[in-house]
């Protein structure tokens, strides 16, 4: 261990509790973007998965609370350094989505209303690993934390669960989006603390 | 995609100016510091002796100026990184930084859009490194800046605010406590407010907001009712959790 800051001792540690690196614990849930908060209506609301090929599977609202939900509770780590355990949603798991979905793509852009974007590899969004989420503790989900729906990707740092989601674009190459063209890291893996583009 | 990697550098503590009671800017030393733009931030490591470290990001209050680099903290009750910043560190004292971070609430100097600032409590942080950079650049951009606050005693940067910056126009909203005299009543951020410290939709203004969620919502959604282009309006949010 190299650096010290001197006379600072930290909070007391809670060795019951492991963190990714670099993080501290919250118990509020704190609200990060980039711009105002788009305000979208249930009957205009509507998710796409647009195929390498062009083809698109659209939901409207309906058809997505029609299909089966999920209630997985999940911890969220965000890149400003928080990192909030145990939180409990219910939405759809892109596994359910992605059922009638034909793609060998490798890539997804992810859009959302508002104009926000962001990448991850297919593979990440699989296997029970993301879902389109509807209610966060009980409640639907408020607009400021992304609310009517967004992606939940837990194990990546939370900007990959892009709020007002509108869509997922599968794709042969990776496109980096909003904050990965900013100099956030292109996949962003709390556990080996990928904050940064060269972390 | 750039290669440039963040490091984690030594930053020595070279003077410290106290804002308010709670607030101090801190200005920081930091060799090989790459510069930065007006509304980024840095990362703050504490490491304690027994290795336990935490991290914390701080707006950069000032442009960019070589090696030196001025960061306000607010203390936040009962936090963790903030008390130490705040009352711990002395003149000489090392911390470690890196940065500087984030590439969309920023100011470039060769922005020629009138630019409005609206600032809730500590989130004048960043917009004083804007209206600093457009002095230090000789820039004649016209800003405005809304700067709301519980009560007067609260002011950031009170002195360098009070001396006439040519183009700079500022409105003090007060929501708890205002001044002898004043004539707006304490009250939260209003359209009426906007309307007459900021600029009319039509001037095609950049707007740049930051401050605690509450606030940036509210001002958000104004600017919106009053026809601003939501890909215009930057926001920056500091949520009741820090430290």
């Amino acid at each position: 261990m190299g650096f010290v800051s001197r006379g600072f001792r930290g909070r007391p540690r809670d060795e019951g509790v492991k963190l990714p690196p670099g993080q501290y614990l919250v118990h509020d849930f704190p609200v990060l973007s980039a711009g105002p908060t788009p305000r979208v209506p249930l009957d205009r609301w509507e998710f796409a998965i647009d195929t390498e090929d062009g083809q698109t599977h659209r939901w409207s609202w309906q058809e997505l609370m029609a299909l089966p939900a999920e209630t997985p509770t999940v911890d969220l780590h965000c890149v400003t350094k928080w990192s909030k355990l145990g939180t409990d949603w219910k939405g759809v798991s892109l596994d359910t989505l992605f059922a009638d979905v034909e793609s060998s793509a490798e890539y997804a852009l992810v859009y959302s209303y508002g104009g926000y974007t962001t990448n991850l590899p297919v593979e990440d969004l699989l296997d029970g690993k993301a879902w389109i989420a509807y209610q966060f503790d009980g409640e639907e989900l408020a607009a400021a934390h992304g609310g009517p729906a967004r992606l939940l990707v837990p194990h990546l740092y939370l900007w990959k669960s892009a709020k007002w989601v509108q869509g997922i674009r599968l794709m042969n190459e990776d496109w980096p989006g909003f904050w990965e063209t900013a100099g956030y890291h292109n996949y962003g893996d709390p556990w080996r603390e990928q904050r940064y583009q060269g972390d | 995609m750039n290669s440039r990697r963040l490091v984690w550098r030594i930053a020595r503590l070279v003077e410290i100016r106290d804002e308010t009671p709670s607030a101090r800017t801190l200005v920081l030393q930091i060799p090989g510091w790459p510069g930065h733009l007006a509304g980024q931030h840095v990362d703050v490591r504490l490491t304690a002796e027994d290795g336990y470290s935490t991290q914390r990001s701080y707006s950069i209050a000032a442009p960019a100026d070589g090696e030196r680099v001025e960061l306000t903290v607010q203390r936040v009750p009962d936090g963790e990184v903030s008390p130490y910043l705040t009352e711990e560190l002395t003149v000489g004292d090392e911390v470690e930084i890196r940065g500087p971070v984030g590439g969309w609430f920023v100011w470039r100097p060769n922005g020629t859009a009138p630019v409005l600032l609206v600032a809730g409590g500590s989130g004048i942080v960043p917009l004083m490194a804007m209206i600093r950079a457009r002095r230090q650049a000789g820039s004649r951009t016209p800003f405005r800046l809304i700067y709301s606050l519980r009560e007067p005693g609260e002011r950031y940067y009170a002195e360098e605010l009070r001396l006439p910056h040519p183009g700079l126009d500022v409105t003090y909203l007060y929501t708890r406590a205002v001044p002898d005299g004043w004539a707006r009543p304490a009250g939260r951020l209003t359209i009426a407010d906007m309307n007459t410290g900021g600029w009319p939709a039509d001037f095609g203004p950049e707007c740049y907001i930051c401050g605690p969620t509450g606030f940036v919502e509210t001002a958000s959604d104004i600017l919106l009712a009053m026809g601003h282009d939501a890909r215009a309006i930057k926001t920056e949010r500091f949520g009741p959790t820090g430290g």
